[in-house]
């Protein structure tokens, strides 16, 4: 089995799991030659229904391109938590804002979740609460190494337009170190 | 050399029809299509080439029958309600044998159903939803790259058979962002409808000496002027209409026999690990990606599954069906309805060997797991693949 990497972002419209879902498979395609694909579900609600979009990056063509073993999992709402966690395996990273999702006993035993406050860190430290997503990318992609750091700066480069392009390079490598930090801590557990 | 692009399947469609020479755009937007006329409203003024939204999808499908018969390539795009208003037209366009290329980004119901939800029951529609006898093309890709050359090879068949043509997709696959390879117009064939060699006062638009008689422009290059007549009611060779039982059978055969007569040439269909396959699973369009994941995983475990995938659905690809029942020991049809496709394969089979069945009209794409489920257990009922939770999460009002 070559690489094979399952996320999954889940929040309701218009918190951006999408964009997020594109970024990671852009830098896949466009910045790591991998194959990648970015499947997105959502309600015809625009803003406020459950969305997600599934991202698959591998080293072979994709067939299937809804997730069904999800790596990583991001949450931004609860009811996208609820609806969309089913699919996670056993044992993956599972990153959610404590603000906005009560985590049950029994699914912290289930997987490694990260508790994180995304909407607070970006209203406050970013200054724009738009900015979670990317924040979230930045903490997927130090947490869990999925793609290199540099790949993912590159594919926030392509997609983000250039008069919000400081601010979500602020909001990233924010991002990146508290993953990298959560990754440390795990590793010192060990 | 093409390009590469991160682009969704509907995006794709876009793109790919401009390559095919699409000149004229007509529609009315609906998810999950909405993304087709969204890139081309950019595109195509960019390019001088006329898109129109129109008041509405009967009206884009009328406007499309209309620049088509003028000369140029036309495409529109919907989905669900949007497609079953648009059937009078398309029967129009058969009659008249007026090449256009209709996608229908299926997504369920009947009427409404589900806007943003993935469905392929619109199979039989393609084939009877607009009245009378005749003869459909539908082609069902499976991927966004195999998108691109079935949206390309939709305007190519639609041009050569004076046909209009269906490109059937959902919204699991419209939606669906993937690295897609956008070839120059120089490396794909492109056909574009035979012209008269007649002079304008000799020239008949449905000339009976032809199987499928040249589609004149209204204008040519050099000036030339063949203004025609083309009605909806059965017509003779100019173009008006008759009731001469003569004539009228000889125009209701022409249009069955010029896709029947031609059938090898709009078959396309995959066989995917079918050498020694005791199990075929029939699939096609996105569910078909689902099967050949399931494949591999049987494979794995040792068990002989592959797969007939039908790129064109209509026609019927009846030889290869039948040829399956003198291959393989069983069948399972996974398809995103109750069971429409399945209906053609239990007609061509005719009971040779058993047919099983994975079917879903749930909003939700059938999983890899859910058809490796019916490859061990064909007789037992395959369960939509949903958590408790996650039903419970769906609530009723979402």
């Amino acid at each position: 089995m070559g690489y094979h990497y399952e996320l999954r972002f889940g929040g309701v419209g218009g918190q951006g799991s999408l964009t997020a879902g594109t970024i990671l498979a852009h830098a896949a395609v466009f910045h790591t030659n991998y194959y990648a694909t970015q499947a997105p579900t959502y309600t015809s609600q625009v803003r406020g229904g459950a969305a997600k979009a599934d991202v698959i990056i591998s080293d072979k063509p994709i067939a299937f391109s809804e997730t069904t073993h999800v790596d990583f999992f991001l949450a931004t709402h609860q009811k996208a938590y609820d609806a969309y966690k089913g699919d996670v395996a056993e044992g993956s990273y599972v990153l959610v804002d404590p603000g906005l999702i009560k985590v049950a006993d029994e699914d912290r035993k289930r997987w490694k979740i990260y508790e994180y406050p995304l909407v607070n860190v970006a209203k406050h430290e970013i200054g724009n609460v738009v900015t979670m997503n990317v924040i979230a990318v930045g903490v997927c992609v130090g947490l869990t190494h999925v793609l290199d750091a540099e790949a993912v700066r590159d594919a926030i480069k392509d997609d983000v337009p250039p008069a919000f392009l400081d601010l979500n390079m602020k909001a990233y490598n924010l991002g990146l170190e508290v993953g990298e930090k959560f990754r440390k801590e795990a590793e010192a557990k060990k | 050399m093409g390009r590469v692009e991160f682009l969704n399947a509907n995006a794709a469609i876009a793109e790919a029809a401009l390559i095919a020479g699409c000149g004229f755009y007509a529609g009315y937007p609906i998810t999950p299509s909405s993304e087709i006329p969204e890139r081309l409203s950019r595109i195509m003024p960019e390019k001088g080439v006329p898109f129109i939204m129109l008041e509405d999808e009967i009206a884009s499908i009328n406007a499309c029958v209309g620049a088509a018969a003028s000369g140029v390539k036309a495409m529109t795009a919907s989905s669900g309600p949007g497609i079953s208003l648009k059937q009078e037209a398309f029967g129009e366009a058969c009659i008249m044998e007026v090449p256009i290329v209709v996608v229908n980004a299926m997504r369920g119901g009947p009427s409404t159903g589900l806007p943003t939800r993935p469905s392929q029951a619109d199979i039989m529609q393609a084939k009877w939803g607009t009245h009378g006898d005749h003869p459909v093309i539908a082609l069902a890709p499976c991927n966004a790259q195999e998108v691109v050359f079935e949206t390309i090879r939709a305007f190519n068949l639609a041009e050569k058979f004076r046909q209009p043509v269906y490109l059937l997709i959902d919204g699991l696959l419209t939606h669906l962002h993937a690295k897609v390879y956008l070839p120059d117009p120089e490396e794909v064939e492109i056909i574009d409808r035979d012209q008269p060699t007649v002079e304008p006062e000799e020239y008949y638009p449905f000339d009976y000496n032809y199987e499928i008689p040249p589609l004149a422009k209204w204008w040519t290059e050099d000036g030339k002027s063949y203004r025609f007549h083309i009605s909806s009611l059965n017509h003779d060779k100019t173009g008006f209409p008759t009731v001469v039982p003569k004539y009228v059978q000889w125009q209701e055969k022409r249009l069955q026999n010029k896709i029947l007569n031609h059938i090898d040439e709009i078959e396309k269909f995959e066989y995917y690990k079918m050498d020694d396959a005791d199990v075929c699973i029939v699939a096609y369009g996105s569910t078909a990606e689902s099967a050949r994941v399931a494949v591999d995983e049987a494979r794995e475990e040792g068990l002989k599954v592959g797969m007939f995938r039908p790129i064109t659905i209509w026609p019927l690809a009846e030889k290869q069906l039948k040829e399956l029942g003198d291959r393989v020991k069983s069948i399972i049809v996974a398809e995103l309805n109750l069971g429409q496709y399945l209906l053609e394969v239990e007609r061509v089979i005719a009971g040779k060997i058993p047919i099983y069945s994975v079917l879903q009209a749930a909003g939700v794409p059938i999983r890899p797991n859910q058809i490796l489920e019916k490859v061990k257990n064909p007789e037992k009922d395959v369960e939509i693949c949903l958590s408790d939770e996650e039903v419970k999460s769906f609530g009723g009002g979402e």
